[in-house]
């Protein structure tokens, strides 16, 4: 019924984490394959031969690229269980632009926080930060970005949780204590089991990302 | 705000950006109020209406404000069902989605760094863009558009390849548009431009050329000034 599905992905990928977590929302059953980053496999230069990254969706052998194209994928496909894009075709709207603000924002500066030195680095930091308070703002009193429901923007935002303790550490700075309505947000959405199943164990993060830093040439 | 105030479009005469949402709403027959915005010295309502960025495009439609042009082009597809611009099929859909984002962020990309660059870092993005259109034209494989018979979302989203890169092409004078190597996306220009929605909805040449040549020239005094 739902065909074969496999993910081709790495533990520590947030990007990965993301299909990870839609596709447990969704009770889809797929096969996990694990690329031994940074190191590619021949499978995954076929499957994403444009970009060459995980994560990559393969369902009856057709390749989905990109985490956010592959997300609306697996909305439209399983679209009758725990639908994660609004209907109302402007609160559609809304929800692809907070989640582009991610990719931009939070995945860039973030990375920023650690690849970066000296003045840019702290400015990275500082951007982050306020970043996580733009989003703060958005999310007002709502239990979740996508209002009573746990939505797409929620699945594009919260595995970068994972990666706050490698950035704390690296960049020497405390993420929680500035965004505390971030921190109640994450608190609430590593209940749903789909989430806390999905996200990679910051420690492990940690450690992948000390061998990306090094791979990168980032002392 | 107020429903049913129609549909109005925040634009800038040479965004490519701003052109892909004209043709969509041109190739959807939807009426629009179009209002010029001078990007080097933007309106009160542009930056009330894209606070975030206070960029072009911006699409209000019955008073709601949606800025990001592929992010509109989604929107009209939502809200106007007739003449779809993506496919029904959501693995087609992804795909378009894809190449979307491939021309969008990559070739646009590269081009206009090979537009505003010098020496190495030219040659540079000159190759870069040439790999690009390489993937494109494996992607377009003999078809008329990206889209199959008809323009769709992707033609749309590329559509700065088949007139504004030659005039890029013009002011520096390079060669990325290889007809013999590149002859489907050749093919592709022709019949984008010469679609009758489409050639009566491009920026004039001598005004572009005017317009990118000196925003090279800023660029290349302001990155050198920089280093």
């Amino acid at each position: 019924m739902d065909g074969e599905v496999i993910l081709l992905d790495a533990y520590a990928s947030m990007f990965g984490m993301r299909l990870r977590i839609a596709l447990a929302e969704k009770g889809v059953k797929y096969e996990y394959r694990e690329e031994n980053l940074p190191k590619k496999s021949p499978f995954l230069f076929q499957m994403n031969p444009i970009h060459k990254k995980v994560p990559v969706l393969i369902h009856n052998g057709k390749p989905i690229c990109e985490s956010l194209i592959a997300l609306q994928y697996i909305d439209e496909v399983w679209h009758d269980k725990n639908p994660l894009l609004p209907s109302d075709p402007y609160k559609r709207a809304q929800a692809r632009l907070w989640a582009d603000f991610v990719d931009q924002k939070v995945h860039t500066l973030g990375r920023k926080t650690w690849s970066a030195k000296g003045e840019e680095q702290e400015a990275a930091k500082k951007e982050f930060i306020e970043a996580l308070k733009v989003l703060e703002g958005e999310l007002g009193e709502k239990p979740y970005f996508g209002g009573e429901e746990f939505g797409y923007v929620d699945v594009a935002l919260i595995p970068f949780y994972s990666w706050f303790h490698a950035y704390e550490t690296c960049g020497n700075f405390k993420i929680g204590t500035q965004c505390p309505k971030f921190v109640a947000w994450t608190k609430r959405s590593m209940q749903r089991e789909s989430v806390s199943k999905s996200l990679a164990d910051p420690e492990k993060v940690y450690d992948f990302f000390l061998i990306l830093k090094k791979h990168f040439g980032v002392e | 705000m107020e429903e049913n105030q129609g549909v109005k479009l925040l634009g800038f005469w040479v965004s490519p950006y701003v052109l892909r949402v004209k043709w969509a709403l041109k190739l959807k027959g939807i009426e629009y109020e179009y209002i010029e915005e001078d990007v080097f010295n933007k309106s009160p309502l542009l930056l009330k209406l894209n606070p975030v960025k206070g960029q072009v495009p911006v699409l209000v439609h019955d008073g709601k404000p949606i800025p990001e042009s592929i992010v509109i082009l989604e929107y009209i597809d939502e809200v106007w069902k007739h003449s779809p611009l993506l496919p029904q099929d959501p693995y087609e859909r992804a795909n378009s989605r894809f190449w979307a984002k491939f021309a969008a962020e990559k070739l646009q990309a590269y081009a206009w760094e090979a537009l505003c660059s010098r020496g190495e870092d030219h040659e540079r993005a000159i190759k870069a863009s040439m790999e690009a259109l390489e993937k494109m034209e494996k992607e377009l494989n003999g078809k008329k558009f990206f889209g199959g018979d008809k323009i769709g979302f992707v033609d749309l989203v590329a559509g700065f390849i088949s007139y504004q890169l030659p005039v890029y092409e013009e002011i520096v004078s390079m060669k990325i548009l290889d007809s013999s190597k590149f002859p489907a996306i050749t093919n592709w220009i022709n019949n984008f431009l010469n679609h009758p929605l489409i050639k009566e909805e491009l920026p004039p040449k001598h005004k572009m050329l005017a317009y990118f040549s000196n925003r090279r020239n800023v660029i290349l005094v302001q990155n050198s000034s920089n280093k």
